[in-house]
């Protein structure tokens, strides 16, 4: 029923898109989206012939911005369980500390094992590109997903969500709960994060819609997903806008901060929270009705898309230009949009009736 | 007779000295307190003052043991990884087996700081290694041995037992349980360090461990029990940390040891050993949290936190130095007064 649904959504929200011709940019910097207007592919060039088979035994290899992070070792699990649908072999290296130089080192080990494909997070848009160009000569096919890398050192982005969903998906989602009226504000990340600040202007366009007049936005705090930080941040929060009716916490840290600090304090049934929030961190608020529903992407089909992409371009199913179009198993059939991204779909909304279907 | 009176009464000005720098921590969150609460009243609700106790408490707690380490001239930067492997190995335990409660969850937490904690101290006592490479080693192994276990998986609210997470936020006769555990440590602690002859050995060791060496003082076992109290207070401090996030991953506390060590020498803990009590470094840490809480409902800009604590470091130890220049002209004067 969710992957259905989600097809067919995903779909619509990749028409919409391209029309818009807005393509947002995930983990890249706001420059490089600026700097995106002369698009062309260079792997165009290339033939697709989008009959091939997917071949069997590729070799691909996952890099996460870090081994540890829950987050990336479900993206990459769901990954490397996809490699095994189409009898590939799949593996996830990477470093312990979220740094562009350390992933710098594994690609070039990745290169000198003759992989069919590498997988990428990256931690620097920039730094990671030069390796990744020697890859893409000796031809390894590159796709970089959750972060990306510079457009022209990868075939293919997967981003899990357009940013401008995401953004206009949570305020729509708060202004239901808080019936469009009254003060709100958001717990982010770092200040410079830049996920989070392209979600918060396209947070704030929304707001401007005539639907949310009675909404005001009162303040962007940051609590550097830090626990500490964003329990002290969201306390100030309350204790500064007394007339606060709701939080929109965008990064998983954050929202299980605010949670659980809004779940033991007075505040508790008075306040919305609500942000982007992995089911197993919330389920505990969502039970105890401290958060009634929040968002995210399936983290596992985005290791499950990105996997099939792989396995399409090794294949010479696709080559990465805009248009073409491949199967992701399960997943149905995407398209690849602009600067060649593929996106997953709109975020997925959980709340009390379907949270215990989820595991992750 | 007289130098007998005068030795008091010179002891009588040192410790009116020494108090007064507690005091002025005292005052300076005095007035951080009014001035935020003048600007808004919330800050001093009941809700707002069990916010800034229950912020404080952790911190606060590894600044008192934190002070035992660097009382003795020797520093424990290994604290923050400590606390982040037990929050995680206590979680995972927990999350395993619901019959378990609070009081095994913290013996457990004791348990594995202590080791961590026996581990530093025999490498800095008996084997002569400098405490800041010694802990600064100890901080990476732990981080990594943490990062083994957890593996990337994550501790969620929803699997630790009802009675741990109630530990975090709940209260005994409205107070916090928290801010009572941080409290008692301190009293506990700050008496040993007052009124036991064994408890000043610690700071004859920080001021000068070779007279102490030669007066008797058992100095590597002495060090070694501050490292071990340091790293079961970091257990216990894990364990807390556990029940107040509820959310637990691998790299938790990652960077605390700073803030611990800033805490400590902002508190009146010299950082070159031998003077300072465990009262003023919790009241450093109380005023760290504090201004940090105070510039967030004051609405002033995030990134001027950080300066501000810079700033308060710098301050606390020019203010360090100029009472040290104070007592030393003191007790030569009096010295000198006496014909001693």
């Amino acid at each position: 029923m969710f992957t259905s649904s989600r097809r067919f959504t995903s779909a619509v929200a990749m028409v919409g898109l391209v029309s818009l011709g807005l393509a947002a940019c995930g983990g890249t910097t706001k420059e490089s989206v600026s700097s995106q207007a002369p698009a062309a592919p260079e792997q165009s060039s290339a033939t697709a012939n989008p009959n091939a088979p997917l071949k069997e035994g590729l070799k691909i290899a996952f890099l996460p911005k870090q081994i540890n992070n829950p987050y990336e070792t479900i993206v990459d699990k769901a990954g490397i369980e996809a490699a095994a649908e189409y009898k590939g072999t799949a593996k996830e290296v990477g470093p312990s500390d979220a740094s562009a130089s350390s992933q710098v080192s594994y690609i070039n080990t990745l290169i000198q094992q003759q992989q069919d494909a590498i997988l990428i997070a990256a931690n620097d848009a920039n730094a990671v590109c030069g390796p990744l160009k020697q890859a893409m000569t000796k031809g390894i096919k590159v796709v970089s997903y959750d972060s990306d890398a510079s457009k022209d050192c990868r075939n293919l982005f997967i981003n899990q969500a357009s940013s401008e969903e995401v953004g206009r998906s949570e305020v729509k989602m708060l202004a239901d709960m808080i019936d469009h009226k009254g003060e709100i504000a958001v717990l982010s990340a770092t200040a410079n994060a830049t996920n989070q600040n392209t979600w918060i202007e396209f947070m704030k366009d929304e707001l401007t819609k005539p639907e949310y007049k009675d909404m005001k936005l009162v303040k962007v705090a940051y609590g550097d997903d830090d626990d500490q930080k964003s329990f002290q941040e969201t306390q100030g929060l309350l204790q500064a806008y007394p007339d606060l009716k709701g939080i929109i916490a965008p990064t998983t840290v954050g929202i299980a901060a605010a949670a659980r600090y809004v779940s033991g304090s007075k505040y508790k049934g008075k306040i919305v929270v609500t942000g982007l929030g992995t089911p197993n961190q919330m389920r505990e608020f969502v039970k105890n009705g401290t958060v009634e529903k929040f968002a995210l992407w399936n983290p596992k089909d985005l290791g499950y898309l990105a996997s099939y992409a792989a396995a399409s371009l090794a294949s010479g199913q696709i080559t990465g230009a805009e248009g073409e179009k491949f199967k992701a198993g399960k997943l149905g059939e995407f398209t690849i949009g602009k600067d060649g991204e593929v996106i997953l779909g709109p975020p997925f909304t959980f709340d009390a009736q379907n949270i215990d279907d989820f595991d992750y | 007779m007289t130098a007998v009176t005068a030795g008091r009464s010179t002891r009588g000005i040192v410790d009116l000295v020494f108090r007064a720098r507690e005091l002025s921590i005292v005052a300076a969150l005095a007035v951080l307190v009014a001035v935020t609460a003048g600007t808004n009243g919330n800050f001093l609700s009941a809700q707002g003052l069990k916010d800034i106790f229950l912020n404080a408490s952790i911190l606060a707690l590894l600044a008192v043991g934190q002070s035992f380490v660097i009382i003795t001239r020797n520093i424990d930067l290994s604290v923050g990884s400590v606390v982040g492997l037990v929050a995680f190995t206590v979680g995972d335990v927990l999350a395993a087996d619901h019959g378990l409660g609070v009081g095994v969850a913290i013996v457990l937490g004791i348990v594995i700081g202590g080791v961590c904690g026996l581990v530093n101290g025999l490498l800095v006592s008996f084997g002569r290694v400098p405490a800041l490479v010694v802990t600064l080693g100890t901080l990476y192994i732990i981080q990594g041995l943490d990062h083994a276990i957890a593996h990337g998986r994550q501790i969620n609210a929803v699997d630790l037992p009802e009675s741990v997470l109630s530990l975090g936020n709940g209260s005994v006769l409205g107070i916090p349980y928290l801010p009572l555990i941080a409290v008692i440590v301190m009293l506990a602690v700050g008496y040993y360090l007052r009124s036991y002859a064994s408890g000043r050995d610690f700071y004859a060791i920080g001021s000068s461990p070779e007279a102490a060496g030669l007066a008797g003082v058992p100095v590597r076992r002495r060090v070694m029990a501050a490292y071990l109290l340091s790293g079961g207070l970091a257990g216990l401090a894990g364990v807390l940390w556990l029940a107040r996030f509820g959310t637990v991953v691998a790299d938790d506390a990652h960077g605390w040891e700073l803030q611990v060590v800033s805490a400590v020498v902002v508190g009146g803990v010299a950082i070159t050993g031998g003077v300072g009590t465990v009262y003023g470094a919790a009241l450093g840490a109380l005023l760290l949290t504090t201004i940090t809480s105070a510039l967030v409902v004051l609405k002033v800009n995030p990134f001027w936190q950080q300066a501000i604590t810079g700033a308060l470091l710098l301050l606390a130890i020019s203010v360090d130095r100029l009472l040290a220049l104070r007592v030393a002209r003191i007790l030569r004067r009096r010295n000198a007064r006496h014909g001693s």
